[in-house]
């Protein structure tokens, strides 16, 4: 495979280095069957996040891509290698040192229906990590209503209880639970993938509308190209455990260099019957001719 | 009653939320009749217990040589025992004992189980395997033989009895509270409050323990009532003390009198009988209401009613007559379900017409109706759903009021169903060689070898690279992409006329997605079928449909080929959805300048 | 999955070990007056010491506890304090009779709960009703409350069974079948009812499941889909749960037995345990233990055999 991409960091208007720079992670899960090999997750990544910015991280499942927003998050044990936040190692800190970290580095989850608790309702949802912080119950409930503006949810929405809301609405709540505490950094996993079309759009455009007005990091994990393209500045690609392709959104996402970037490209139908015909001959064409040289196995066989 | 200890750690700081849904619990259990009953029973057990110094004036321990077996009178209202003691006041005093030393089984296997459990499940690891090991012990050794054996050598006191059968039952709350603990500490709710720097202690408390609650009041009632069962055995093994008056006792002593007073026996086991039944129905009902209505339907009936056929020019799908080329033709289709005092329409008089050789695309957002559509096509919604349709015809045939069986010679001969999700749509206790082989022997006729060899070959077809390796493999011995190529290969296996693919690629990755709908495409391009493929994605629809019909809150609000959908939506609802592709949104440029941030305190 | 079972059988034998141990310590530590109970009262205290320096009992409790370990690790189970019978041949006597009623229970609660069990899974109404509501009080009520019922009302009044008493199946097949079959259906009784409700609600959530869905649409028969492929997938957690009832059968037994006044292992502990004659109690716990044990281990077998994945490992 192609050794793990080195990731220019560019030094923009005197900042003084990446938000977020992930240096060589290699994540092992040791087998749960005796005797057989451990899984590599994550194959020695690097990767850096810049205040303000959006990194897309676009795979297919089994990528690793979701393990490596996990290791950023403390929820994946990193195995080698280091993660900094703001200069400072995280990648080996313990649980409760971590917990320092909690106004700094927040999540998205894809799913939310289960990343809400069903039992709580809005209010405790979103009241809980500033109570946690120290917050007086009055002040953060008051910090509250502002959320809920924020993401553009009914300020009655508090005192319901998760399942009385829509897909979309729900991954507001998420977000705003994310914003509670004015992360610098917030690892979105799949965020709009289990949402419909129409509040797809309307999702990502309040991310992007957040990160205006806050100067938020997203490190955006996703499988959809199309997303990526949308809300990302730079994108990496990860393939079976490494990272394959970095470089500008536009770039890698409409012209990409490596291989296995421009089958995935090729293989996202377009909403246009004559474009997506010309794009499958182009796929097919292209596939076949992958087939002799074989870069990459099928996936599928 | 008593109240298992893991009930008061909780409530204090319980949310207003959760208060609110527990209350709702306790409300709906007390509308149960049964429970009420139960509770009832259970609450007057205990105050004759309790008061029984206040309701008998006889001594239930000491013996009377005159009075032995003595029948109902006034002094003894429902006689005396083998020894002459007052049967009323052994039950009575028996109660305390019996209900009293229940208790303290509960609260030891509590003591123990619960703490076990919590600690197991959280963190895992060596001590939860040492802990696994040892319930995995205890739990293998019948239990009357300890308390035989500990009840010999150590104490003949009930209570003593009690608190070991509390540790040897301690394991069956152990595993319900790992097990509760185990799938909370999975779901992404407890990853999201680590993010947020709770500390484990809080996660505990407001997360994991309101989930173990539950299910803890109902092993705490089952677990008073296998004690008030063994603790009545032991005694009538002759095991208990000769001081203290217990139902099992009386057992004891009206076995040994079953012949001169079988009434004797009646008593006592009436009311162990009732206690335990009582603690056995509250558990039910309890667990009932937890799982919310339970009410299951009646039978299956695949049979699609009459409805009225759709009024002129109301609809926006389309229903062709009988031409030659049309394979199925829909008429004014409903679907319903029941819901609190009424029904909900989620098929709201759909007409659609597929022509052989056609992909129709069935294309909406979640709750639109159309995965409703296409199983109600093929019979396959669940029983509560209610059907009808103005016509229905395939291949020219009338299918509406068709029963089972004659619904199972169409369903996988002549119409084919591809689901979405591949994994889940194979039974994982059976090769894929003999599930496939099991409807093509049924419809085809044929002998269990040339179906193999059938398979094979359609198993070739599909793209599998070793077919005899597939065929006698187990689904979990394959990847989700090659379960999709079997499943596709099981639906065109005899032939079908018409298929109908629900999302046959959402779950799939993409690069996986176009190879299965190039193989769909060719297979209906060789085979002439007809396809209805349901999808939320226009880049699917774009590739693989001739026609296309929009869904959206169980209606079709538009209908055309794919060309004029996307070069000319009429519908605002199509135009919206169409609008909100990100397809050719424009890239987000790369970021410009820093936005100028507070810089925080450094710790490097 | 050779693995498996020859570490579950290693776990067995270790437990055997540990609760025979347990026992032991147990009763020696405690048990002081077993000298004066088998000389009896009209002994005197010389007598009662010279007996349990025959018995070994005034020797230091570990010494006792290595020299019985290694005997009995020998086979060797000794002999009973009060008669003087070897350990080993009471059980053998014993075992037919327990063997017989708990073997029975098992094979009855085994088939009732699969026929009650998938019916009710599939026929909604009145009948899954009736299923579950008495499967819930027949589990709930003790089965020796059963157990004198049915001597009470079968055997006593009706005269349809013998209400006592064991037949050995070489002296007649016809007879041992009608003295275990009251004992056996009142001990199966809590067993069928745990594994119906458990078989009912597996099997329902696996009809809830996208396969039997996708299996519907190939337009096999429903017959076939419930008896072939629903049950099978079903069966794991009611093998599980048969499994676990099977230990509560065993210790039934003894119960069970003093109702019908049989003469199994159960009651010879009972006796045993009463009296204080410790080698007796002893071997009747490492007997049923290992009864436990090894139908443990055909449960795991059965286990692997339903569920591929296990297979595999």
């Amino acid at each position: 495979m192609i050794a793990s991409v080195e990731v220019p960091a560019e030094s923009h208007n005197g900042s003084d280095g990446p938000l977020l720079s992930i240096e060589n992670v290699t994540v092992q899960y040791p087998s749960k069957k005796w005797r057989s090999p451990d899984f590599l997750a994550l194959k020695g990544v690097s990767l850096d996040i810049r205040a303000g910015e959006t990194v897309g991280l676009v795979g297919e499942s089994g990528s690793g891509k979701t393990t490596l927003g996990r290791a950023v998050l403390g929820l994946a044990p990193v195995t080698t290698g280091l993660i900094r936040y703001d200069g400072q190692v995280i990648s080996a800190m313990n649980r409760n040192q971590r917990r320092s970290l909690s106004d700094e580095i927040q999540v998205v989850f894809q799913d939310p229906y289960t990343s809400l608790n069903p039992a709580l309702t809005v209010l405790d949802i979103l009241t809980e990590p500033l109570l946690t912080a120290g917050t007086r119950r009055a002040e953060a409930e008051q910090r509250v209503k502002d959320l809920l503006e924020q993401v553009h949810l009914p300020r009655d929405a508090s005192n319901r209880l998760p399942r009385e809301f829509s897909g979309g609405q729900r991954q507001r709540i998420a977000i705003a639970r994310a914003l509670c505490r004015d992360p610098r950094l917030i690892v979105c996993d799949e965020p709009v993938s289990a949402l419909d079309l129409s509040n797809q759009s309307r999702v990502l455009d309040l991310f992007i509308e957040i990160q205006e007005r806050t100067g938020v990091s997203y490190l955006f994990v996703t499988h959809d190209l199309s997303v990526v393209r949308y809300i990302s500045h730079r994108v990496a690609v990860m393939y079976k455990g490494e990272i394959i392709e970095t470089g500008d959104a536009a770039k890698v996402t409409t012209q990409p260099k490596e291989a296995y970037t421009q089958k995935l490209l090729l293989a996202a139908p377009v909403p246009d019957p004559a474009r997506q015909a010309s794009r499958r001959a182009a796929r097919q064409k292209f596939s076949a001719k992958l087939h002799v040289a074989g870069p990459f196995e099928n996936p599928a066989s | 009653m008593t109240i298992p200890p893991i009930d008061g750690t909780v409530t204090a700081t319980a949310a207003s939320g959760e208060t609110a849904k527990r209350r709702h619990i306790v409300v709906r259990l007390l509308q149960d009749p049964v429970a009420i009953c139960c509770i009832f029973v259970l609450l007057l057990l205990t105050a004759a217990s309790v008061l029984a110094p206040f309701l008998t004036d006889q001594d239930p321990i000491k013996s009377s040589l005159a009075e032995t077996l003595a029948p109902m009178s006034q002094q003894h209202p429902l006689g005396a025992d083998g020894v002459g003691r007052d049967v009323v006041a052994r039950l009575l005093y028996g109660g305390q004992t019996s209900l009293a030393a229940a208790c303290v089984a509960v609260l030891v296997a509590f003591a123990v189980g619960v703490p076990a459990g919590l600690f197991g499940g959280y963190y895992r690891g060596r001590a939860d395997a040492i802990l696994a090991w040892a319930s995995n012990f205890i739990m293998a050794v019948p239990a009357i033989i300890i308390l035989l054996v500990v009840m010999a050598a150590v104490s003949q006191s009930t209570y003593v009895a009690m608190a070991v059968l509390g540790l040897i039952v301690s394991p069956s709350v152990y595993r319900l509270v790992r097990a509760s603990v185990v799938s909370v500490r999975e779901e992404l709710f407890v990853d999201a409050a680590k993010v947020s720097g709770l500390s484990d202690a809080r996660i505990m408390r407001r997360h994991i323990l309101p989930v173990v609650q539950a299910p803890s009041i109902i092993q705490a009632a089952q677990i008073f009532g296998v004690s008030i069962g063994i603790q009545a055995g032991i005694a009538f093994l002759g095991l208990g003390s000769p001081t203290e008056a217990s139902w099992g006792a009386m057992l004891n002593d009206a076995f040994a009198n079953i012949y001169s007073a079988p009434l004797l026996l009646l008593w006592p086991a009436l009311i162990i009988c009732m206690t335990t039944a009582s603690l056995a129905l509250l558990a039910n009902s309890l667990r009932d209401s937890l799982s919310g209505s339970r009410r299951r339907p009646t039978r299956h009936s695949d049979r699609v009613r009459d409805g009225a056929p759709s009024s002129e020019g109301s609809a926006a799908g389309d229903f062709a007559e009988v031409a030659d080329d049309v394979l199925l033709a829909v008429d004014n289709l409903k679907v319903d379900y029941p819901v609190d005092g009424g029904r909900r329409t989620v098929v709201d008089g759909v007409s659609l017409t597929v022509r052989r050789g056609q992909v129709l695309g069935l294309v909406g957002e979640s709750g639109s109706g159309k995965s409703q559509t296409a199983f109600s096509l093929l019979g396959l919604l669940p029983p509560e759903a209610r059907v009808s349709a103005g016509r229905l015809l395939f291949d020219g045939a009338e299918m509406k009021g068709l029963g089972r069986s004659a619904m199972n010679r169409l369903r996988g001969k002549r119409i084919a169903y591809v689901p979405q999700e591949p994994m889940s749509n194979l039974d994982p206790s059976f090769t894929i060689g003999s599930q496939l082989a099991e409807p093509v022997r049924q419809h085809m006729k044929v002998s269990a070898k040339e179906a193999k060899a059938l398979l094979l070959g359609l198993l070739e077809r599909v793209g599998i690279n070793d077919p005899a390796r597939v065929y006698s493999s187990y689904p979990h011995q394959i990847s989700g992409g090659m379960a999709q190529r079997v499943l596709i290969a099981g639906a065109i296996s005899c032939d079908p006329d018409l298929l109908i693919a629900d999302e046959p690629t959402t779950a799939l990755d993409v690069t996986v997605q176009a190879e299965i709908l190039d193989l769909i495409r060719s297979l209906q391009a060789e085979r002439n079928m007809g396809v209805i493929l349901v999808t939320h994605d226009f880049g699917v629809v774009a590739d693989i449909c001739d026609r296309v019909a929009v869904m959206h809150t169980g209606k079709i609000v538009e209908t055309a080929s794919v060309k004029e959908l996307f070069s000319a939506p009429q519908d605002a609802y199509t135009r919206m959805l169409l609008s909100s592709t990100l397809e050719d949104a424009t890239p987000r440029s790369p970021l410009k300048s820093m936005p100028k941030l507070p810089k925080r305190a450094q710790t490097a | 999955m050779a693995v498996f079972l020859i570490r579950r059988l290693l776990a067995g034998i270790l437990l055997v070990i540990l609760v025979a141990s347990a026992t032991y310590i147990l009763l020696n530590y405690t048990g002081s007056d077993v000298a004066r109970n088998i000389v009896g009262e009209t002994a005197t205290p010389e007598q009662a010491l010279a007996k349990a320096a025959e018995l070994g009992l005034d020797r230091p409790l570990g010494a006792r506890y290595f020299d019985w370990l290694g005997t009995t690790l020998s086979g060797d189970l000794g002999k009973s304090w009060f008669n003087n019978v070897p350990v080993s041949t009471t059980l053998f006597n014993g075992l037919p009779v327990t063997l017989s009623i708990i073997f029975g229970a098992l094979i009855l609660s085994a088939l009732v709960s699969v026929i009650l069990g998938s019916l009710a899974a599939v026929r909604a109404g009145w009948f899954d009703k009736t299923v579950q509501a008495s499967a819930v009080l027949a589990d709930s009520i003790p089965g020796f409350l059963v157990a004198l019922v049915l001597a009470m009302v079968v055997a006593v009044n009706l005269g349809w069974l013998p209400a006592t008493g064991f037949v050995p199946f070489q002296r007649s097949a016809v007879e041992w079948l009608r003295s275990i079959t009251l004992p056996s259906v009142a001990l199966a009784f809590g067993a069928t009812a745990a594994t119906t409700l458990q078989l009912r609600g597996s099997m329902l959530d696996v009809l809830k499941l996208d396969y039997v869905r996708t299996l519907r649409s190939r337009g096999l028969s429903d017959r076939r889909i419930v008896f072939k492929h629903v049950l099978r997938n079903a069966a794991p957690p009611a093998v599980t749960v048969l499994s676990l009832q099977f230990i509560g059968l065993v210790g039934g037994a003894v119960i069970v037995e003093k109702v019908f006044g049989l003469r199994g292992i159960g009651s010879i502990a009972t006796s045993a345990a009463v009296q204080g004659d410790a080698p007796v109690v002893l071997g009747v716990v490492i007997v049923m233990v290992l009864i436990v044990v090894v139908v443990n281990l055909i449960a795991d077998l059965a286990y692997g055999w339903l569920n591929p994945k296990v297979r595999a490992e």
